[in-house]
């Protein structure tokens, strides 16, 4: 299964993390830093593989890709390909591209949420569940409309109870 | 009332939403950290707002920061499940998201969530749902997942694919928390794999994939709704499932393998997809390494990724290759070109895995050459990966007791060669492989103390701190051999060296040991030979020695030979008056029949004067010692100082007359040192200390907890309190070094003088330049500076040569003897899978696939009120429920044997009608079907878990 997905900037920033098994805090921060250490050792057009056992425990593969400014990295065991996961990167990039047109490191900054609503409908509970960036957008674009529906009857609803009260 | 709602909506009208949070953290008016701090404050407050959306604001903004910059949020654990259970999604999404971000097993309000849970889960808006079980994928626990296993139970038959495989996906995590859960949901969860729907069945392989991993046995029932899946599935995803489940069965039952092969293959030779093509190429060499044309099929498609542009095949093809290699070398030895190759590949992945398939090509015939160039590679490729080559050649030749080592000469030069690498940082290794190598193999001693001498004198490698074990275990090797050594006073001045003084005492604690050793030898030596029985001490010498001088013989006799006699006639003219120089002379003579003897011996000819001055200078420089500061080294310096003081005032007096009864006093104060060090140390079994007999009165295993309370209240003690002790100690304290300053003025620059000498008498600058000399000819040096420029040809060379398993054919030496103890005292032997444990989760598995006759044969049959009554009961009472797994994981075996027995009577007989109703009812309408699966499984089933009878698996393929 997949253990985390990471998205860091090549200053090491972290733009997202999503850790399938807990992880205190302080110890998902750490391993951010080692995964960015070993990431910004490697040079350019070397392979996009990394033992991860020492950061993050046994049987642990880590599948790092470089877009511009940024970092995707997957962590999995072995019950997963390698080149599957780095085929996954790609997915996850592609919905990334169509949904923001064109996607920059700030998009991914100021879009927390909604990459998470991307990423949980392509990884669920550490599985892949889909790898169709179309149906991807799609579920995506219903729970945006649901979400913009339940914040607009809440805006209705509580200006007239604020009203109300008052 | 209306002051807190107004409050709120101020607090609503001016609260930074999260977009508002990251813009002004980007802004950087305020460093980071305090910006946080600031931020936490708002949300803090914020987040206690009875304002739904403040409070869901808050929230989500707590959220990122955890995530992001790694704030604490567990405290806010409760407002996170007030905002879940709002009815609004907007507010509904972040309040799970902040649960699956914050929550874990310990958590105490997860008992709040569980009502939440279920009323999201049969929620009718498919979102909400999913949120629901989201959530449940990351957090769910023993109770949770009891709880909620009906609700998960009715999602697994959804008519809406979006939570089908939400579902699904999450029976993994409840049957890891609470294998109970197999018996209710794993009839369900296989029946989707029959689903038409792709992304269904993606999700429930998934799920097998991830469970085989754990216990593979229990899964073989469902190998051919796989195999089906195998063959008909166009889901490169899917496939890659389904063959990591293959390959975890197929080893567990040998006629399964010689029904994938084939559609395995098939994969291999059609499929574009490189990710399946990989994934296919491990399933066969992991798995089904006895189908020989396959294997030959995936080696070819391991060469082309080989070779590929593509540094990722190229690194999976190296790492497929070293999964073969230790049943299918031939496959690495085919690919020695592309593996040498890699060696020098930029990619530090691809590196190592060359390096892990050359060191798997080692045997005895090459372990030399692979060895010299493997060296060469680390003396110029940076330190982390020298340091990589250097542990892979200690491993691979260390192992089982030096196994591939013929030549220990040869391997003990090499750790030397090894020591002096810049960027060696193996010290440890070195230095157990050393010392073990000293005490096993007798043999390989007197090139070990040449090894020890060349590493010892050079004060360079002193200053490199990754060597200090190293030198450490040298010096021991010096000592503890010394009458190996062709010359002992060299030893002395490479041990009390200025430089000495930066190993850490405990090294230098060694060291001073070891000058005891060789000092009592050198006096030894000496008091012999005056008394005449020199030649006789050195015959037996020769005797015991003869074979390893020879080596040494042709080199160094001419000058040696001329030193000995001027040295000779030198003593003899000052200790022997006795003898003439004619009858001295004649001794030679006599002697050079057997002449390397005298060459040996010559060498560690001392002269009183020598002595003398050995005995000095040993005084002077132990004599600052004693005000060290260290235990280990104060008391051996004391030892040696006393030692010196006793025999030195008898050695100096008798200088020139009373030739005969001379020293008898002194020689047996030596003899009874000499004698405490001349007991031979061997290699100590892992279980020795077993075989002692604890003695009465001792009890080992008593809680030494109390101890705690003692210990917290007496301080540790401190170095100085050694010194307190006496007022002796106090004194020379004061006297050398009451004033450090001054000792450090004073000691750089005695210690750089001294130092300039030691190199100076040595010839040693840096490194020693001229290694010739002391390394014998037939053993090259390893960093040979000559093979330096071109090792890639070296390389070329070495794959064409010696990677061939060739056998040696004009073997130099036969193996001498390795001391191995009986009882298998080293055991790293091929390293062992750790057995999978036998979980509960398999326990109820294999109950819910082959247990069921007698557990569910009723339920089964009956229609599916009695497994809700069941179910219900469960979940009020799972105190119950508990005892009943117990019940049943106790009953289980007898309850297997049992009917496998029944069944295997039965199935004499009933085989063939079986596999006819078998095959009649593939055709027939689902419920049908599946009952008779059901039957045929509990049939394949009762075989694999009694001793292996005939396996029935092939039946349902065929």
């Amino acid at each position: 299964m997949i253990r985390a997905v990471l998205v860091m900037n090549t200053q090491g920033k972290p733009r997202l993390a999503k850790f399938y098994e807990f992880r205190p805090v302080e110890k998902q921060q750490e391993i951010i830093r080692n995964v960015f250490a070993v990431l910004c050792s490697r040079p350019e057009h070397v392979s996009n593989f990394v033992d991860a056992e020492s950061i993050f425990g046994q049987d642990a593969r880590l599948v790092y890709k470089h877009f511009a400014t940024l970092y995707f990295v997957l962590i999995f065991d072995g019950s997963e390909n390698e080149l599957a996961m780095l085929d996954l990167i790609q997915v996850f990039v592609e919905t990334l591209d169509k949904c923001f047109r064109n996607v920059c490191e700030l998009d991914v900054v100021f879009n927390y949420s909604k990459m998470h609503t991307i990423l949980d409908e392509i990884i669920f509970g550490g599985q892949v569940l889909e790898t169709s960036s179309t149906e991807v957008m799609k579920a995506v674009e219903e729970i945006s409309k649901l979400e913009a529906a339940s914040s607009a009857i809440n805006l209705v609803s509580k200006s007239v109870s604020s009203w109300r009260s008052r | 009332m209306a002051g807190s709602s107004s409050s709120s909506i101020m607090d609503n009208l001016f609260q930074r939403t999260l977009d508002d949070l990251i813009k002004s953290m980007r802004l950087q008016l305020l460093t980071e950290s305090s910006f946080i701090t600031k931020s936490i404050e708002d949300i803090r407050r914020e987040i206690k707002s009875t304002d739904p959306q403040t409070k869901s604001t808050a929230l989500q903004k707590l959220t990122y920061l955890s995530a992001i910059h790694g704030v604490d949020m567990s405290w806010a654990a409760f407002h996170v499940v007030e905002v879940m259970s709002s009815s609004l999604f907007s507010h509904k999404r972040i309040g799970y998201h902040a649960a699956s971000v914050s929550f874990h097993d310990q958590t105490p309000v997860l008992l709040l969530i569980t009502n939440q849970l279920r009323k999201d889960l049969s929620s009718t808006n498919h979102f909400h749902a999913s949120l629901a079980l989201h959530c449940l994928s990351t957090i769910a626990t023993l109770d949770l997942a009891r709880d909620l296993t009906p609700d998960l139970f009715n999602l697994l038959s959804s008519s809406r694919v979006f939570i089908r495989n939400r579902a699904i996906a999450v029976v993994l995590r409840v049957f890891d928390k609470y294998p109970d859960a197999v018996r209710v949901c794993f009839k369900r969860l296989v029946e989707n794999l029959e689903s038409s729907d792709p992304q269904v069945v993606t999700a429930v392989v998934g799920v097998f994939c991830e469970l085989s991993c754990k216990d593979p046995r229990s899964y073989l029932p469902l190998a051919p709704e796989f195999y089906r899946i195998l063959v008909d599935s166009k889901n490169n995803w899917v496939l890659i499932k389904v063959l990591k489940i293959f390959a975890r069965l197929a080893p567990l039952e040998p006629r399964l393998g010689k029904r994938i092969v084939e559609p395995i293959c098939e994969h291999i030779r059609r499929s574009g997809a490189k990710s399946l093509v990989f994934e296919c190429v491990r399933t066969v060499i992991t798995s089904l390494s006895d189908h020989e044309s396959a294997v030959k099929l995936a080696v070819s498609k391991i060469r082309e990724l080989l070779v590929d542009q593509d540094p990722n095949l190229r690194y999976l093809g190296l790492h497929a290759l070293s999964v073969a290699a230790p049943k299918h070398l031939w496959a690495v030895l085919e690919n020695k070109d592309a593996v040498v190759k890699s060696l020098d590949d930029e990619d530090s992945n691809i590196k190592i895995e060359s390096l892990r398939l050359l060191m798997a090509m080692v045997s005895e015939s090459n372990v030399v050459e692979i060895s010299r160039v493997l060296l060469n590679y680390a003396l110029k490729s940076d330190p982390e990966f020298c340091n990589e080559i250097l542990g892979s050649i200690l491993t691979t030749c260390g192992r089982n007791v030096y196994e591939i080592i013929v030549d220990f000469d040869w391997y003990v030069s090499l750790l030397g060669e090894m020591a002096t690498i810049p960027h060696c940082q193996k010290g440890e290794e070195i230095e157990n492989q050393l010392t073990d190598i000293g005490m096993r193999v007798k043999d390989a001693r007197l090139q070990l103390v040449r090894v020890a001498r060349d590493l010892l004198i050079d004060p360079a490698l002193l200053g490199n701190v990754y060597l200090h074990r190293i030198l450490c275990a040298s010096a021991w090797v010096a000592g503890e051999y010394v009458e190996l050594a062709s010359n002992p006073l060299e030893l002395i001045d490479a041990l009390v060296q200025p430089r000495a003084n930066l190993l850490p005492p405990s090294f230098r604690a060694v060291y001073i040991n070891s000058v005891l050793k060789v000092l009592s030898f050198c006096l030894d030596c000496y008091i012999n030979q005056d008394e005449g029985t020199a030649s006789s001490y050195c015959s037996n010498f020769a005797g015991r020695h003869s074979e390893m001088s020879d080596v040494k013989k042709d080199t160094e006799t001419p000058e040696l030979a001329a030193t000995c006699e001027s040295s000779t006639y030198e003593q003899d003219e000052d200790f022997n008056p006795r003898h003439s120089t004619a009858e001295s002379s004649d001794d030679l003579s006599v002697e050079n029949g057997i002449d390397r003897v005298v060459t040996r011996f010559s060498k560690r000819n001392f002269t009183h004067e020598s002595v003398v001055s050995l005995l000095n200078r040993i005084e002077s420089i132990f004599g600052s010692l004693t005000a060290n500061q260290d235990v280990e080294v104060l008391e051996r310096a004391r030892n040696i100082l006393a030692f010196v003081q006793l025999i030195k005032a008898d050695i100096i007096d008798n200088s020139g007359q009373n030739v005969d009864k001379k020293y008898t006093q002194v020689s047996t104060v030596i003899k009874s040192i000499r004698d405490a060090f001349s007991m031979e140390l061997g290699p100590v079994s892992v279980s020795a200390q077993g075989r002692v007999a604890v003695p009465d009165g001792l009890v080992l295993k008593e809680n030494l907890d109390d101890l705690k309370a003692i210990c917290g209240d007496t301080e540790p003690p401190s170095s100085s309190s050694f010194y307190a002790g006496g007022p002796h100690f106090g004194t020379t304290l004061d006297a050398s070094s009451s004033n450090p300053l001054k000792n450090a003025e004073s000691g750089p620059s005695n210690e750089s003088t001294s130092l300039l000498e030691h190199r100076k008498r040595h010839g040693l600058y840096y490194l020693a330049s001229d290694k010739s000399e002391t390394i014998p000819d037939d053993y090259p040096p390893a960093n040979d500076p000559k093979s330096n420029s071109n090792e890639a040809d070296e390389l070329a060379k070495l794959t064409e040569q010696s990677l061939l398993l060739r056998k040696k054919t004009n073997q130099m030496k036969s193996r001498p003897v390795v001391v191995k103890l009986d009882d298998g005292d080293v055991a790293p032997i091929p390293y062992k899978r750790p057995e999978p444990r036998d979980s509960s989760l398999s326990g109820a598995i294999k109950e819910a696939l082959l247990g069921s006759e007698t557990h569910q044969s009723l339920s089964l049959d009956k229609s599916s009120t009695k497994r809700k009554g069941k179910k219900k009961q469960g979940t009020n009472i799972p105190s119950e429920m508990k005892e009943n797994l117990g019940d049943a994981e106790k009953l289980d075996p007898e309850n297997l044997n049992s009917s496998s027995k029944s069944k295997e009577r039965r199935r004499r007989g009933k085989e063939k009608i079986v596999e006819g109703e078998e095959s009649d009812q593939r055709g027939k309408k689902k419920s049908s079907h599946r009952h008779g699966r059901h039957k045929t499984h509990q049939r394949a089933n009762s075989p694999l878990n009694v001793v292996s009878q005939t396996p029935v698996i092939p039946d349902f393929l065929l």
